[in-house]
Order: structure tokens, then sequence, then C-alpha cells
């Protein structure tokens, strides 16, 4: 398994770099957050994103896309990930791009990855219904009445659920609560008669929303992949978003930790800069030492998907415990050795704390992958 | 075919020739030595060849006996003794460090004379850098070599050198230069063990081993021609000795397959399993076993991957200052590996000796106290994360 980047994904990751620091540093994002922005993300950015290729980077050549794979698409997260860029890159050019290239009809993926990989289309994908990341607790249902379905229920946490164009979601057409058959894939227009969408603020000043059903009429045509058979599609996309916010993770935790050793090396106190204090330097090496560990299970992780490794579930959840592992630790020492502008609003690295406890949520906590990696594992 | 299929297809028909049957045994490793001793005559036909073929040093050139393979047909060799099970022909502190400091720094001459004794297990080498005063702060060592025509005499005394008591030569730090400033006095000269101005006391261990020894030099001599490199420059070749001892030790915290391959799993879970009960899911009962087993087999899994990572990335070849992570990571993982499967067996891992004991849960108990030594051997813990801040974070003194 290759653990580098080769040529073409570091050119990729390096251009990628370069945009981000001059299009969309840190301030970018603290603009959008005080002017309370509606859409949570710069339009016009997405379009300068779309135009390098991103928007396309899962979706195969046939349909406009650049065909990259998880590896080209990880080193782009980890330096929007740096810089904490809102965009619609997690939700529409993985999420999405993933949900219709695995599901798709051919007519459905012609149409629809070709938007994509244009920027012209931007996806939700509504799972989730509890505050905890139980992916096959499903109770929005969708029966059938005629030639369409009618859908109930409330989904929570949709990341880019409230500006998306269109919204993927899993509803139950038959099975008991959390059984694995009888979900559901449906293609939803967001401007349906009955769907309401309710922006969530949450506390990495991010898009996510609420979305409510009632009785909302969804043509037969719009369902993705087979009738009941939606688990191994968001199996396989849950996967892949694991691994994907886990990059995005790793860039948060590079940014955070190179933040705080620069402070480190000029904050002086009892007459010395504070990086000369054994105390606060082990700290630092153990951080270092762990954020290696992270780096190699990230891109292991993001290397499982385009080799398509049959250990890929176990990747996964090794890249999602050590992204989420890593960057709770960074993100709170980062505070504690900033001392008290550590946790002002107007220095950054508060940002770094609110983005990470928010990214540990997102498909299941350090925790739920530690119980998932020992499940896969037969103990 | 093309020339790395080729090799894999020799190298699989040597292995199927020329490896015994018993070697294709987990089972120890052979020391080497001037007067070897073997648990096995397999062991010493298996030496043999490989010596031969230079393989127990395969990435060596050949001008010295080594393999001369390149880095891609070493994985292939590694890969196929693992698919038949071969144990290692020899393990010496030579392979591991000396042998790689002698091939950067010594001469022409002076590798002709020792690698190839190293490659065919010929001499057993010890290492005598730690003295009573000099542990963490090595380059205050005093042990002293003074110039006498075509010798060095050498008096002092080092600690903890391991295996002293089978050892037939030392490879030594010494001063030749004075006190201050400490590290530009230091020389690394070869001593041989075999005469009577050198002496040692084994030191028993917690676990009741003695692996280790108190050596002691009194008018001791070593020839000239055995120092390596400059005088008083040796603590250049020191340092990057031990880099070497950290990456070696580094590897033991994958000790038991990290998982490298799909579903292979620490084999602790499976001893939780045994003495600890399965639920009805037939997942591990005890909950909060489970939960530290998994997180180390994330973390065995993580490393492992990460050492893989180094390796790939260090085109310039050799160790860096990334090896005091690895040392430092490894051995703690080692430890807390230790401390788990003692949790998970309760009473039973805490046998001495006899009844009601297996003696896989005795040794057990005994591997548990030598993990302790791991994070201290080969430069601390608390060393290696200096090391880390001020040579890999530049965090300032
Ligand atoms: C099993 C085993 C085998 C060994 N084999 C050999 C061998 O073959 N040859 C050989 O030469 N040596 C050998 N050693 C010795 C080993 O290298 C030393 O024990 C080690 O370097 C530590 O030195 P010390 O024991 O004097 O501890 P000390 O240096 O006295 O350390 C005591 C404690 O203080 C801490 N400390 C010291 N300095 C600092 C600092 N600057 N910052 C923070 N903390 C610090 C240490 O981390 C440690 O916790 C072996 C040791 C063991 C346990």
């Amino acid at each position: 398994m290759a653990l580098l980047f080769n040529e073409e994904q570091q050119y990729l990751k390096d251009t990628a770099k370069d945009f981000v620091q001059k299009n969309a540093p840190i301030n970018h994002f603290r603009e959008l957050r005080d002017s309370k922005d509606e859409t949570g993300y710069s339009k016009e950015l997405w379009k300068q994103m779309a135009e390098l290729g991103w928007a396309g980077v899962l979706i195969s050549e046939e349909y406009g896309g650049s065909d990259f794979g998880m590896v080209g698409m990880g080193g782009i997260l980890e330096e929007t990930g740096r810089c904490l860029v809102p965009s619609p890159l997690f939700s529409t050019a993985l999420l999405g791009a993933s949900l219709i290239e695995l599901g798709g009809k051919a007519d459905q993926k012609k149409d629809l990855l070709t938007k994509i990989a244009k920027g012209e289309l931007t996806t939700a994908f509504a799972l989730e219904e509890g505050s905890r990341h139980t992916p096959y607790r499903i109770s929005t249902t969708a029966e059938k009445k005629g030639k369409n379905f009618v859908l109930n229920g409330k989904k929570t946490f949709v990341l880019d659920g409230h500006s998306a164009d269109l919204i993927v979601l899993a509803a139950r057409t038959s099975g008991g609560i959390e059984d694995q058959s009888g979900i559901s894939l449906f293609l939803i227009d967001p401007n349906s008669t009955g769907l309401q969408r309710k922006r969530t603020h949450m506390v990495d000043s991010r898009n996510a929303s609420e979305i409510h059903l009632k009785d909302v009429e969804v043509p037969e045509t719009k369902l993705l992949g087979e009738l009941d058979a939606g688990f191994s599609i968001i199996e396989e996309v849950l996967e892949r978003g694991q691994i994907g916010i886990s990059a995005e993770m790793l860039g948060n935790t590079l940014e955070a930790f190179d933040i705080t050793l620069e402070y480190l090396k000029e904050r002086k106190q009892f007459g010395a800069v504070i990086g000369s204090f054994q105390a606060l330097q082990h700290r630092a090496a153990v951080m270092f030492a762990e954020i290696e560990l992270t780096k190699s299970s990230v891109m292991g992780a993001l290397n499982a998907v385009d080799e398509n490794s049959n250990d890929r579930s176990r990747f996964a959840s090794l890249a999602k415990f050590k992204a989420g592992e890593t960057l709770h630790l960074v993100s709170s020492e980062a505070v504690q050795m900033h001392g008290g502008v550590g946790v002002t609003d107007e220095f950054d690295i508060g940002f770094f704390l609110k983005r990470s406890r928010v990214a540990e949520q997102i498909f299941g906590s350090s925790d739920y992958h530690l119980d998932r990696y020992a499940t896969l594992s037969e103990y | 075919m093309s020339d790395i299929q080729t090799f894999r297809e020799e190298t699989q028909g040597w292995l199927k020739k020329n490896c015994p049957p018993e070697m294709r045994k987990p089972g120890d490793v052979c020391w080497g030595g001037r007067n070897p001793s073997f648990s096995h005559p397999d062991q010493e036909i298996w030496l043999e060849k490989m010596g031969e073929k230079g393989w127990t040093c395969p990435m060596w050139p050949r001008e010295y006996g080594g393999g001369g393979l390149s880095h891609e047909e070493n994985k292939i060799l590694q890969e196929e003794m693992f698919a038949i099970g071969a144990r290692p022909a020899l393990a010496s502190f030579g392979i591991w460090m000396l042998g790689p400091a002698l091939l950067e720094f010594a001469s022409h001459e002076q590798k002709l004379e020792h690698i190839p004794n190293i490659v065919k297990g010929k001499i057993w080498w010890c290492q005598g850098y730690s003295e009573p005063g000099s542990g963490s702060d090595l380059a205050s060592l005093s042990t002293k070599a003074v110039e006498d025509g075509d010798n060095y005499i050498i008096n002092g005394q080092k600690i903890w050198t391991s295996n002293a008591n089978y050892a037939d030569m030392i490879f030594c730090l010494v001063r030749t230069g004075p006190q201050e400033p400490k590290h530009n006095g230091i020389s690394f000269l070869l001593i041989d063990m075999d005469q009577p101005g050198v002496e040692v006391k084994p030191i028993k261990l917690i676990s009741g081993k003695s692996p280790f020894c108190e050596t002691f030099f009194t008018d001791a001599t070593a020839p000239k021609s055995n120092l390596i490199g400059e005088i008083n420059k040796g603590w250049t070749i020191a340092k990057r000795l031990l880099q070497h001892e950290r990456s070696m030790i580094s590897g033991m915290g994958l000790a038991t397959g990290a998982g490298s391959g799909p579903k292979k799993t620490s084999g602790m879970a499976e001893l939780g399993k045994k003495y600890a009960g399965t639920d009805e899911k037939n997942r591990l009962a005890d909950s909060q076993l489970r939960a530290k087993i998994a997180k180390h087999d994330l973390n065995s899994r993580a490393f492992g991957l990460t050492l893989q990572r180094m390796a790939e990335d260090a085109k310039t070849g050799g160790p860096s200052a990334t090896a005091s992570m690895g040392k430092y990571y490894g051995s703690e993982q080692n430890k807390l590996r230790y401390e788990i499967m003692l949790q998970a067996m309760g009473t039973q891992a805490l046998g001495w000796e006899g009844e009601p004991f297996t003696p896989e849960e005795l040794a057990i108990t005994r591997e548990w106290l030598r993990s302790k030594a791991n994070s201290i051997e080969g430069g601390t813990s608390e060393i290696n994360l200096n090391v880390i801040s001020k040579r890999v974070l530049n965090l300032p003194n």
C-alpha cells in the first residue's frame, strides 16, 4: 500500500494549498461567521473551486470529472481543513457524488454527476435522526402511493442541508426501526410541498440543518438504488465520508499545532520563551507522535478506498478514530498553551476547538469507531 | 517476466532448498560468536547458508559479504521468509547497530576486517556506552583510553552492558580528550573482551534474568587500528548508532502483528476471550478490557503504518531524528500491551513459578517485567521526547 502522495496527487494538494492560502485564509471563515452569511459559504469561492476541478475529483472523466480518487480528495480536504474553509466540497463533491455514483442508474448519473462536476448542483445527505451517530436507526417513513412515495419524519444534523439544491434522504420502506434492510434512498427537491428545512447554528459556525417532512410526495423515479436496499450504498458512502472528514480533521490538527508551535517560540515568561519549558516540550512532542500516526492512518484509509482494499471498513474506523482523538487532544492543548489569549474570540485558535467537537461527531465519534473496529475484528 | 518476478522465484527456490524444516517453526534465534551455541543442529546449518548468501544482512554491500539487495528485493526476501515461517538466522548488535555505523564511518580495511564477521555471525558484539555516572547524560562519560605506542590503554567502568558475559568484542565510547567541552573528547573504539584487563559481573533484573553486566577495564588494550573515525570525533558516530538502535527498538511496538493484514489481530483479543469470556454476540465480555484492547490495536496499526511511511519517505536513507518518535511510541506501546495482558489474565498472570501456572502464563509475567526496560534502554522515553522537541520541533533550550 502506498503511503505517500504520488507526483500528481502532490501537485493537486500543493495547488490546493496555494489557492486556499490566497483566497480563503481563516479570515474568510471569520467574515462569513461575523456577517451571519445566509448560505454559510461563498458561492463565488465554490465556483472557483469547481473551475479547479475539485467538484469532480471523485467523478469519472466520462461525466466531466477529473477522477483523482480519494487520495486526491483527501489532499484537498487537508488543505481546506487547515484554513477551516466552509464549502460544499464534503457534502457535494464527496458524499453527493459518491451516493450517485454508487446508487444511480445510468441516466441519473449522467444528469447529476455532470452537473456536480461543473459546480452547478449542490447536494446534502439526510441520514441521521438523533443526536448520536446511529446510521440504521431510521424511523422516517416512505410509503408507496400510486406512482409516488409519501415521506414523513425528521432528519437532523444534515450538513449543508439548508442550502443544497438536492437532498439525498434515507427513509424506511420496510422492516423494523434498526433493521439494515428496508432502507431506501430518495432524491428530493428541497422545494417539495411539505418539506421544511431549518438551519441549525452549531458551535463551529458551519452549515447544518434539520429537515422536516410532512406528507412529502416523491415520484418513484426519484428512488436512488434498489428499493429496500439502500444499506450497502449508505455503508460505503459513510466509509468514504468518515475517511474524507478525517483528512479534513488532519488539516485542522496540523494548522492548530503549527500555530501553537509558533506561539511557544515567541511568547516569553520568566525571561525565557515558554517553548523552553520541558513540561510544554514533552506535551508538544507527544502531540507530534500522535499527528504522525494520524497522517499514516488517514493516508492508509484514503488508499484503501482507491485500491479497493477488502479491509476498507476497518481502515475507515481507524482513520476516524485517530483523527478524532488527535484533533481533540491538539485543539485542547492548543488553547491551554496559549493561556488567556487562547480563550478569546479574537484569536483564531478557539475556532479549532469548536470545529473539533463538531467534526468528531460527524459519522461517528472515536468511541463509536473503537467499538466498530473491535466488532469488525470479531471480538 | 520482470527482473523482480525472477528474483521472487529464485528466492522461493533457494529458501525451499536451504531453509531446514526446524527453522520454519517459531523458536529462539542464534546470536553467533566465536563459540556459538545452537539449540538445534538446523540452527547452525541455517546460519551458515544465510551467512554465505549475505542474507543475514540483505542490504549491505556484497564487497563486505552482505546480500547487496535493493530495497525492493529485500522486501521480497522478507515476504518469502515470512510466507514459510522462517525465523531469522542470526540476531546481533552487530547487525542492528555496529554494522550500519561501520559502513558509514569506518575505513575500507576496518570494514573488510569486521563486516563479514558480523554477516556470518563469527563475532558476538556488545555495546559499551553507559557508565554508573553517565546514563541519559551519556556525553559526560569518563572511561579513559590513553595512547601507548600502537595501542590504547583503557581504564574505567561501563554498566548495563547487555550480554557482556557472552560477547567477544565491545564497541565502546571512551574519553581520549579533555573533559570539556565534553562532546569533543570522545572516541569510538573496538575492544576485545578476551583479555585479562576486562572483567564482567552480571546484574540480575526484576524479571529474574541476568541479561546485562557491569564491565570493568583495568589496563585493557586495543590496537590503534580499532579506532573508528577520527580521534575525539566519536560522538557523531555514537549518536548515529543510537538512531539505528532506536529504530530497531521501535519495531517492538509491533511485536505481535499489529494487524497489518486483514483480519489479523494482536492476539490480545483472543487472550481476553479466553480468560474473561464472551457475551451472547461473541464479543469480549469485559467491555472495559475490550475497549483497551481495541484502542491498543488501533494505535499499533497506526504505528505500523507510520514506520512503513517513514521507511518509504527516507529516500536519503538511514534513520533520522524521527527514530526517536518510533522509539518512544513503540516502547510505550509494548509496555502497555503487557499491562493489558495482565489485566486480561487476572491472578493467572501473577505467578512467579510452579503450579498452577502454565509455562505460557509464566512467560508472559516475565516478559511483562522485561518490557519495563523498553522505555529505558537505548535512551529513555523522556530523552526521546527531548530529542523530538529540539531536533524535530526546533523548540529552544
Ligand atoms: C535492559 C537494558 C539494557 C541495556 N543495555 C545497554 C547496553 O547494552 N549498553 C549500554 O551502554 N547501555 C545499556 N543500557 C543502559 C541504558 O542506555 C540506560 O539505562 C539509559 O540510557 C538511562 O540511563 P540511566 O539508567 O543512568 O538513567 P538516568 O539517566 O539516571 O535517568 C533516570 C530518570 O531521569 C530521567 N531523565 C534523565 N535526564 C533527563 C532529562 N534531561 N530530561 C528529563 N528526564 C530526564 C530519565 O528519563 C529517567 O526517567 C541498558 C538498559 C537497560 C534497561
